[in-house]
């Protein structure tokens, strides 16, 4: 197995699935000759050709709307939203279209649709271009938002929701990009949408996480390991629909529950995670559950100390980490 | 400020109290360690100690009710001029009411405040000062008194400060460990918390769980379930290889409940017992010996007395004061029967603390007459009257069911012949009386009827062999049977 960056499993994925299936194709701004803002969808024209990586304008309600009419017409369409700060304008596509027709149509129809958006701060990205805005999608029916953590993941997870008949928010972490590496098998493979990955095992303490802060989860981790705190990391991978029963049995199990998120709190994937622990684990719960995030302000800020500030770190975290041991 | 007192630990095992008086009323100034309230437990009635100097502020607990260990009771508004850093449990564990020794105290690291808990198991596990002059440091007893020692937390120590002054809020159990401890069957006032505020956390009681079970486990298989009698030192092994090692399963709720079985819940009290009589087996190797001893003398004599003392001290004379006398003074002579055991050696106990076993309906408590070998029979019979009818009448004080070097039971007046008792940990031995039966025995080459009664010696069998156990039940007999019928018991 190589050893790949975020970004190169998930072009990887692309690439498979589109030499696999010809019916699969990228739609977005400058996914072509350019190869997308980031690089993510670099080589995909020349191999695959115009009609296949095809340059969108600059509207993100086209795109949405392109892709969802392409999909009724029997094709497998890549909507690449160039930052996930930008998706707003197709909202009304995803919410109000997509993420209807299978119950709209009483099953005749189905949206096999794939939106990939890149979404996170830390990379001075400022107001417009740092936003983490999956909690507005997970509200909905209808749709499934998934959001890897690394590179097996996001390729595995990308083939994954190609294949899917209904509609996926594929959100990447663009700090991610070219920051996570690991090993990345050459064959096919998929990662199953709606299922938790145990990242470290613990007893003490549950961190259910997601995408870039997974990572920072586990740093923080290994901090308290030599205090005698066993700290479990969960990946959530999908976070709609939750693992329900992936998220009970490591809660139950270690009786005390941290969820980090780079997104503020209110109304977030930390609320309904903390609705599930409440529901299903009253009685295995040994403290509080408690939650770290971003602050409630408006966006990220660029100034360096105030994105620092906005960000959670592994020293925050392990903070966090710490006042949950002691309690 | 407003200091909250909570409920203090009074006793080991017991979870809760019941206000029995309040004796301060909102608005009257309190002095520390002024008694602020009566307490009644299911063992023991105990004041509480105000925690600072304040005005008493409000009731929490109002009296008649049950509160249990760490819930508030009440406040105490502080002045300028209090010290609000005194920790609420740190003034609990000051009552007068517990007689710490010293030597418990002082192996206690100074790492924090001594806890409730850490107090209390101390007074239990470590033996008195009296033993000094055999060790010069505390040093070889450290390991007795070592087990409950608070373990700092790992993270933070200053925490448990700040928790301690916004009162007993943090003592609270979270369902996960009363789960676990409902499945586990373990006692949370045993065990030390590590969380905030000396919250016992599902960690504790996991680590708790895994000591107990480790301990179990070693201890399983050496202790023989019914130990032989062995009135001479004889080699146990064969015996003891034989006996299944039964007491070594972890307790649980695996008993099998039919339809119409009925469930009586465990009560804390139930639980003391049951955990004490385990360790007792699991500690101590038992060998047991009777002896039949002619009361002819006794009876003689308490026939003769009995409607002069009832008239004089307005309680009826029983037989147990004889016995309780005669088996003072063969502890004197046998030191060995009033010891402990300790890895460094024997403590031979100084002074003779004779614990009486008196049954209740519900429970078993084992009152303590504290240097009992400094009263005559008539001394005896007064004192342990009054012991037995405050612990019928649940009034007794913490540091009269502590401290015993060695316990007399008295199943004779249950009509028993016969009896295997368990030993009072950490005590040598246990001595029972069986019931006074009249029966033909041979006198002089004639069959003569005699007023016997059996007396029964469970005694450890890693302090005393069969010889000395046996040479002192021959004194405790020879004591009785050759009792000065002119006495006067007077």
């Amino acid at each position: 197995m190589a050893v790949k960056t975020y970004l190169e499993a998930i072009r990887e994925g692309m690439r498979d699935e589109m030499r696999r299936d010809d019916r699969v194709m990228v739609f977005g701004e400058d996914v072509g000759a350019k190869g997308g803002v980031f690089g993510v969808t670099e080589g995909l024209q020349r191999e695959f050709g115009e009609w296949r990586v095809m340059d969108s304008p600059l509207a993100e309600s086209c795109i949405v709307g392109v892709c969802i009419g392409a999909a009724f017409n029997g094709m497998r369409p890549i909507a690449e939203i160039q930052f996930q700060d930008f998706i707003l304008p197709g909202v009304d596509q995803i919410v109000s279209e997509a993420a209807k027709i299978r119950y709209r149509s009483n099953d005749d129809w189905n949206m096999p649709l794939v939106i990939r958006a890149p979404f996170g701060g830390g990379v001075h990205g400022a107001l417009y271009h740092s936003q983490s805005l999956e909690a507005m999608f997970c509200h909905v029916p209808g749709l499934r938002v998934v959001v890897p953590s690394n590179p097996y993941d996001a390729k595995g997870m990308l083939v994954a929701a190609i294949r899917d008949p209904d509609p996926v928010l594929y959100f990447e972490h663009k700090k991610a990009y070219r920051l996570i590496r690991g090993e990345v098998p050459d064959h096919e493979y998929t990662v199953p949408l709606d299922r938790v990955r145990v990242v470290r095992e613990g007893r003490d303490i549950v961190v259910f996480s997601y995408g870039l802060m997974v990572d920072t989860a586990v740093q923080a981790a290994e901090r308290l390991a030599p205090d005698g705190f066993s700290v479990s990391v969960v990946d959530l991978r999908s976070l709609r629909p939750l693992d329900r029963q992936g998220i009970v049995e490591s809660a139950r199990r270690c009786g005390k529950v941290l969820i980090a998120q780079e997104a503020n709190l209110a109304v977030s994937v930390s609320s309904e995670v903390s609705a599930i622990v409440a529901e299903e684990c009253f009685e295995y719960l040994d403290a509080p559950v408690m939650r770290i995030g971003g602050p409630e302000v408006p966006a990220m800020p660029f100034a360096k100390p105030l994105e620092d500030a906005y960000l959670v770190d592994v020293d925050k975290l392990e903070s966090k980490l710490r006042s949950l041991a002691e309690y | 400020m407003a200091l909250t007192v909570s409920m203090p630990q009074l006793g080991e095992s017991v979870t809760e109290g019941t206000i029995a008086r309040w004796l301060k009323q909102p608005g009257e100034p309190v002095a520390r360690y002024e008694s602020i309230a009566e307490v009644a437990s299911d063992k023991v009635n105990a004041e509480i100690p105000a925690p600072a100097d304040g005005i008493f502020g409000e009731i929490i607990a109002p009296e008649g009710s049950v509160v249990s260990v760490g819930q508030p009771i009440c406040t105490i508004e502080q002045g300028a001029g209090a010290s609000p850093e005194v920790p609420v449990a740190a003034a609990a564990a000051e009552q007068p009411v517990v007689a710490v020794p010293a030597i418990a105290v002082e192996a206690v690291p100074p790492v924090r405040e001594v806890q409730p808990v850490a107090a209390t198991a101390a007074v239990a596990a470590a033996p008195p000062p009296a033993m000094v002059p055999l060790a010069p440091a505390t040093a070889p007893l450290a390991p007795a008194a070592a087990a409950p020692v608070p373990s700092a937390p790992a993270i933070s120590p200053a925490a448990s400060a700040d928790a301690d002054t916004d009162g007993a809020a943090h003592q609270h159990v979270t369902p996960a460990v009363r789960m676990l401890a409902r499945e586990q069957g373990v006692d949370l006032s045993l065990i030390q918390g590590s969380g905030i505020g000396g919250r016992v956390t599902k960690k504790d009681v996991l680590d708790h769980v895994q000591r107990r079970d480790e301990a179990a486990r070693a201890a399983g298989p050496a202790v023989p379930a019914a130990p032989a009698i062995a009135p001479v030192p004889a080699a146990p092994a064969p015996v003891a290889a034989a006996v299944p090692a039964a007491a070594t399963a972890p307790p649980s709720l695996s008993a099998s409940a039919e339809e119409g079985d009925q469930l009586l819940p465990m009560t804390s009290v139930r639980r003391a017992i049951a955990d004490h009589m385990v360790r007792s087996r699991q500690t101590s190797p038992h060998a047991w010996l009777m002896v039949e001893v002619d009361m002819s003398r006794v009876v003689r004599l308490r026939e003769a007395g009995k409607a002069a003392f009832r008239e004089r001290y307005g309680i009826s004379l029983t037989y147990l004061p004889f016995v309780a006398r005669a088996v003072v003074e063969a502890l004197r002579r046998r030191p060995t029967l009033n010891a402990q055991w300790s890895e460094a050696g024997l403590v031979l106990k100084h002074d003779i603390h004779l614990g009486i076993a008196v049954a209740l309906e519900e429970n078993l408590v084992v009152p303590v007459l504290r240097n009992a070998d400094r009263l005559s029979i008539a001394g005896l019979a007064q004192a342990m009257a009054d012991l037995g009818n405050r612990a019928r009448a649940n009034r007794l004080k913490l540091d009269e069911i502590q401290g015993g070097t060695f316990t007399l039971n008295n199943t004779g007046a249950l009509g028993t012949v016969m009896t295997q008792a368990i030993i009072n940990q950490p005590q040598a031995a246990i001595l029972t009386m069986d019931a006074v039966v009249k029966r033909a025995v041979v006198v002089d080459d004639m069959i003569a009827i005699r007023p016997i009664m059996n007396l029964g010696l469970s005694f450890d069998h890693r302090i005393n062999d069969g010889l000395q156990a046996a040479r002192f039940l021959q004194d405790v007999r020879a004591q009785l049977e050759g009792l000065d019928e002119g006495a006067t018991l007077l």
